[in-house]
């Protein structure tokens, strides 16, 4: 098995551990709290509302929207992180059908690999941090996840006529 | 369909009736993934007919009826509003659960059958591993769906019903076969080196699999650039207009002014509907791609002429182009869109169900010619 096709396939896991460890922690001690906060401030604000304490109310709502801000933000990440190691370990499985040198899959693996990790990393930092520092990370990421995928697309695309080699047994 | 053997360059010889024996478990996997990718889609679009919209109409009712509450200073009546809201939330959440676990679970038994070939375990043991994934997956999403229904009704705890306490069993025991089949793999690579025990069906492709395997990545791309282009433009935007307009919608109740209420109401909706648009068509396009890369490893099994092979491909990817294109295109075009959009669907499933066929007729025929040669 190739270089590039190890690196997808561990990462891919690794990744997918990553995923669904943090998705645990998640669940068991962020997402309910979340969801009760955000059920709590929607239903207080037009509770205060109707009763006419309209900061009070204002105040429910913004906090309903920060809330809502938040956990967006870390769904996304979660799903982001597995979903790209689903992709990851199934680019692994078939990066030797990719008609391009060893030296150019290794670095469209490198590229593919940085991106799943760095994309979703300042999507799920923009929770602590507003500023523009998380949101530059998020869209290098995606920008590297995009123009590898675009390398992909045309090694799967420009196939040799006799195909490419067979990779048998393991290294 | 016809003149298949003429024709057809499935994997030929006893290596691969070897690889794909009877009720063997990459057999069990493939057909078993299959049918749960194309139940999984069947149900989404019944769902997306039958149910979505409707659901959407009763969740802008009941936020209707919360504005009217206030206005009326009732108290009563905006916490049973908000609470009936959080019944049709939960209908169209286990809904979307069950479409999209049975889809997963799809895509994990596709996965696991590319790498039984590395699982070193017993063929017996493998076929109950498969077994298990497959009831799990299974009866997950069917007990998901039965969530709403079922309620509380007969449980012993305050919270959690019997569908949910099956659902749950069911994601068990998915965990237990994977982690059985996570097992195997590790015998393997801790094993003995086996020079030249590669897998034919990841050796090669040509014609309608390379098709899928290009069109799959191009349709992941465009998700990317789709999902990118949203959050780029659009994401904050929405987050600060959801904000304001539910502001709005509780103040100018409370204040008396049904006419900003009603219009606050009305962008909201327009505004819950780009998002979930938006967002399906993101979710949909990279799903697809994912299906069709899958698809295309498996293209060897499908014993149908050329012919065919490449049109279930185009028609895959075909479909897979028009349903979030035209999801996207609700808000412009509504009704008419959304029926292009299951249309989409449709030939996904249609494209799905005539491999299938071919890897049911290839399944056949190994195990004719098995007969034959015994």
């Amino acid at each position: 098995m190739s270089g590039a096709r190890k690196l997808l396939i561990a990462s891919g896991l690794a990744l997918a551990l990553g995923g669904m460890g943090y998705g645990l922690y998640y669940a068991v001690f962020i997402e309910h709290q979340t969801l009760d906060r955000l059920g709590s401030s929607l239903g207080s604000g037009f509770a205060l509302a109707g009763g006419r304490d309209l900061p009070g109310a204002r105040a429910a709502l913004a906090d309903f929207a920060a809330a809502s801000y938040v956990y967006v933000r870390q769904v996304d990440a979660h799903g982001h992180w597995i979903g790209l190691s689903m992709l990851l370990i199934l680019f692994g499985a078939v990066f030797h059908l990719v008609s391009f040198s060893d030296g150019v899959k290794i670095r469209l693996s490198v590229g593919l690999v940085l991106g799943a990790i760095v994309f979703p990393l300042g999507v799920l930092l923009e929770t602590a941090n507003r500023g523009w520092g998380p949101k530059l990370l998020a869209i290098l990421g995606s920008a590297i996840l995009t123009l590898a995928l675009l390398c992909v697309a045309v090694g799967f695309a420009i196939a040799r006529p006799e195909g490419p080699p067979v990779e048998r047994g393991r290294s | 369909m016809s003149s298949a053997s003429q024709t057809i360059r499935p994997m030929e010889g006893e290596s691969q009736a070897a690889s794909f024996p009877p009720l063997g478990a990459r057999r069990m996997l493939v057909i078993g993934g299959m049918a749960l990718i194309l139940a999984g889609m069947l149900f989404g679009d019944i769902f997306a007919v039958f149910v979505l919209h409707q659901n959407a109409a009763q969740i802008n009712a009941r936020l209707l009826a919360a504005t009217q509450a206030v206005a009326a200073r009732d108290a009563a009546g905006i916490a049973a509003a908000f609470q009936d809201t959080g019944g049709f939330l939960e209908n169209r959440g286990t809904k979307v659960d069950a479409h999209a676990h049975m889809i997963a679970f799809g895509y994990i038994a596709l996965l696991l059958a590319l790498l039984q070939p590395r699982v070193a375990l017993a063929e017996e043991t493998k076929k109950r591993l498969a077994a298990l994934f497959l009831f799990g997956s299974t009866l997950l999403p069917v007990c998901v769906f039965l969530i709403h229904y079922v309620g509380l009704a007969g449980s012993p705890f305050s919270a959690i019903g019997w569908a949910s306490v099956f659902a749950d069993l069911g994601g068990f025991l998915v965990m237990v076969a994977a982690a059985g089949e996570l097992a195997g793999l590790w015998r393997y690579w801790r094993g003995p080196k086996k020079n030249g025990a590669g897998d034919d069906l990841l050796a090669h492709a040509a014609g309608p699999a390379r098709a899928l395997l290009c069109g799959g990545t191009l349709l992941i791309l465009a998700g990317f650039l789709h999902g990118a282009y949203y959050a780029g433009f659009h994401l904050y935007a929405n987050e600060a207009m959801d904000q304001s307009l539910i502001t709005t919608m509780a103040m100018s109740a409370a204040s008396g002014q049904p006419a900003d209420t009603a219009q606050a109401l009305g962008d909201y909706a327009q505004l819950q509907g780009a998002k979930a648009v938006n967002i399906a068509a993101h979710a949909h396009i990279i799903e697809f791609g994912i299906l069709a890369i899958l698809v295309a490893l498996f293209q060897p099994y499908v014993f149908l002429s050329e012919r065919w092979r490449k049109t279930w491909a185009a028609v895959l990817l075909l479909g897979s182009l028009i349903l979030p294109v035209f999801v996207l295109l609700e808000l412009r075009l509504g009704i008419v869109a959304g029926g292009i959009a299951d249309v989409g669907g449709l030939l996904v499933v249609i494209a799905l169900a005539g491999m299938l066929t071919g890897i049911v007729r290839y399944t056949g025929r190994l195990d004719a010619a098995q007969e034959v040669a015994s």
